[in-house]
């Protein structure tokens, strides 16, 4: 068995003594993922967007345009300062403005005509008719414009039975997707640690 | 000046990169690929903001030597011990930095998540009662769909994979289609009503 694996082994045991209860294996665990965990995104964000976005064009390429998201990124900084502090509201509202322009057609596109192309298909099958009975409904539930009566009143109430039954869905799919993770952490106990099983 | 200047670097931007979808020309383009550079460059630094934070906030309770510090110091050294391994022994395949990644940062993370499978359990066990009828709807969804995507679904009965994987394809995923046309919608809204400047939230108070 490698180092590697013995430590990984040890750490898992140690976040699993949280089922028992809180103890200081736990915290120490704990406290070191979310060290490790910042610590690698500072080094990952500066060497794969710092370094070849902002300090290569500008000191190697000697690209000055650049040095305008440098100056507003240490804007940032200024958050220390109170009487400074407005300035980072500028990088704020840089990336909010730019990002909220970008959303749209990337919204219309992806989240509005992809999902109502997909659900105009062939109505010849009991399933497609569900599909769009399903949209219409659940879209009628989030209208609220007039008061949830009448022909309204009962497409909310179908929309909000589909609405259920995908809430349902997704709470089970959460609860696989965690357990596949947890028989994942007990083959590497049984398996790569203790060799029991194969 | 404290809040004008936001607003109108928040409009000019926002229009600019709504703009530049309907206007196809080069100059609009490359300006385009340029802001979203800016962008993730300012997102790291506002990372890095919360970094600094994160070492002020324990080396503070270490200075005071408050209770428990001694685990604020394991984080300051897994933070510590990360930023000298990918700074002077370098991020690529096979160096120490993706060897604590892989040995440490990747099991400590799966196992973190695996555990919630106890407490989700837990939690859908006291919260989950059938009073009404759709809550029973959601129950019967979650389990179904629990059921079938394990060996013992098909065996209490030969139907539950088929009608679990007809609920996520069929009503399920029809749902999450209005759903997500709604959040499209109220996207879009909140995105005009922020370049506008309707929307300042994000400007904060002072």
């Amino acid at each position: 068995m490698d180092l590697g694996t013995l430590i990984a082994a040890i750490l898992t045991l140690f976040i699993f003594s949280f089922l028992y209860k809180d103890n200081p294996f736990y915290k120490f665990a704990e406290y070191l993922l979310v060290g490790i965990s910042v610590g690698y995104f500072i080094v990952i964000s500066i060497k794969t967007t710092v370094v070849p976005k902002l300090i290569f064009p500008v000191f190697r390429e000697g690209d000055l345009l650049c040095l305008i998201p440098g100056i507003l990124g240490f804007f940032m900084f200024l958050r220390f300062f109170p009487k400074l502090a407005w300035l980072s509201r500028i990088s704020m509202a840089l990336i909010i403005g730019a990002g909220a322009g970008v959303s749209i057609p990337a919204m219309m596109q992806a989240q509005i005509f992809a999902q109502m192309k997909a659900s105009m298909g062939s109505y010849a099958s009991i399933n497609n008719i569900i599909v769009a009975l399903a949209v219409i409904t659940t879209l009628s539930y989030f209208f609220f414009s007039r008061e949830h009566k009448g022909a309204l009143g009962t497409s909310a109430k179908i929309g909000v039975f589909f609405m259920m039954l995908f809430f349902g869905a997704t709470f089970g799919y959460t609860v696989m997707s965690r357990v596949t993770l947890l028989i994942g952490r007990a083959q590497f106990l049984l398996g790569d640690f203790l060799g029991i099983i194969k | 000046m404290r809040r004008q200047i936001p607003i109108v670097v928040c409009f000019v931007f926002g229009i600019f990169m709504l703009a530049q979808f309907f206007v196809s020309h080069p100059l609009l383009t490359r300006g385009y690929q340029n802001v979203l550079d800016w962008m993730q460059i300012i997102f790291v630094f506002a990372l890095l903001v919360g970094a600094l934070s994160f070492l002020i906030l324990h080396l503070d309770k270490i200075s005071k030597q408050q209770k428990e510090w001694g685990y604020n110091l394991v984080a300051l050294a897994g933070l510590a011990a990360m930023v000298f391994l990918g700074f002077f022994k370098g991020i690529q395949k096979d160096s120490p930095f993706l060897w604590v990644f892989d040995n440490l940062q990747v099991p400590m993370q799966s196992t973190m998540f695996s555990l919630l499978a106890f407490f989700v359990a837990s939690a859908a066990y006291r919260g989950f009662r059938a009073r009404n009828f759709q809550s029973v709807v959601l129950l019967v969804a979650g389990v179904l769909i629990i059921l079938g995507r394990v060996p013992l679904g098909e065996m209490l009965h030969s139907k539950i994979p088929e009608s679990a994987t007809w609920i996520l394809n069929v009503p399920s995923m029809a749902a999450r289609r209005g759903i997500l046309i709604g959040i499209g919608l109220g996207s879009i809204a909140t995105s005009l009503r922020i370049i506008v400047g309707i929307e300042r939230t994000y400007l904060g108070k002072g």
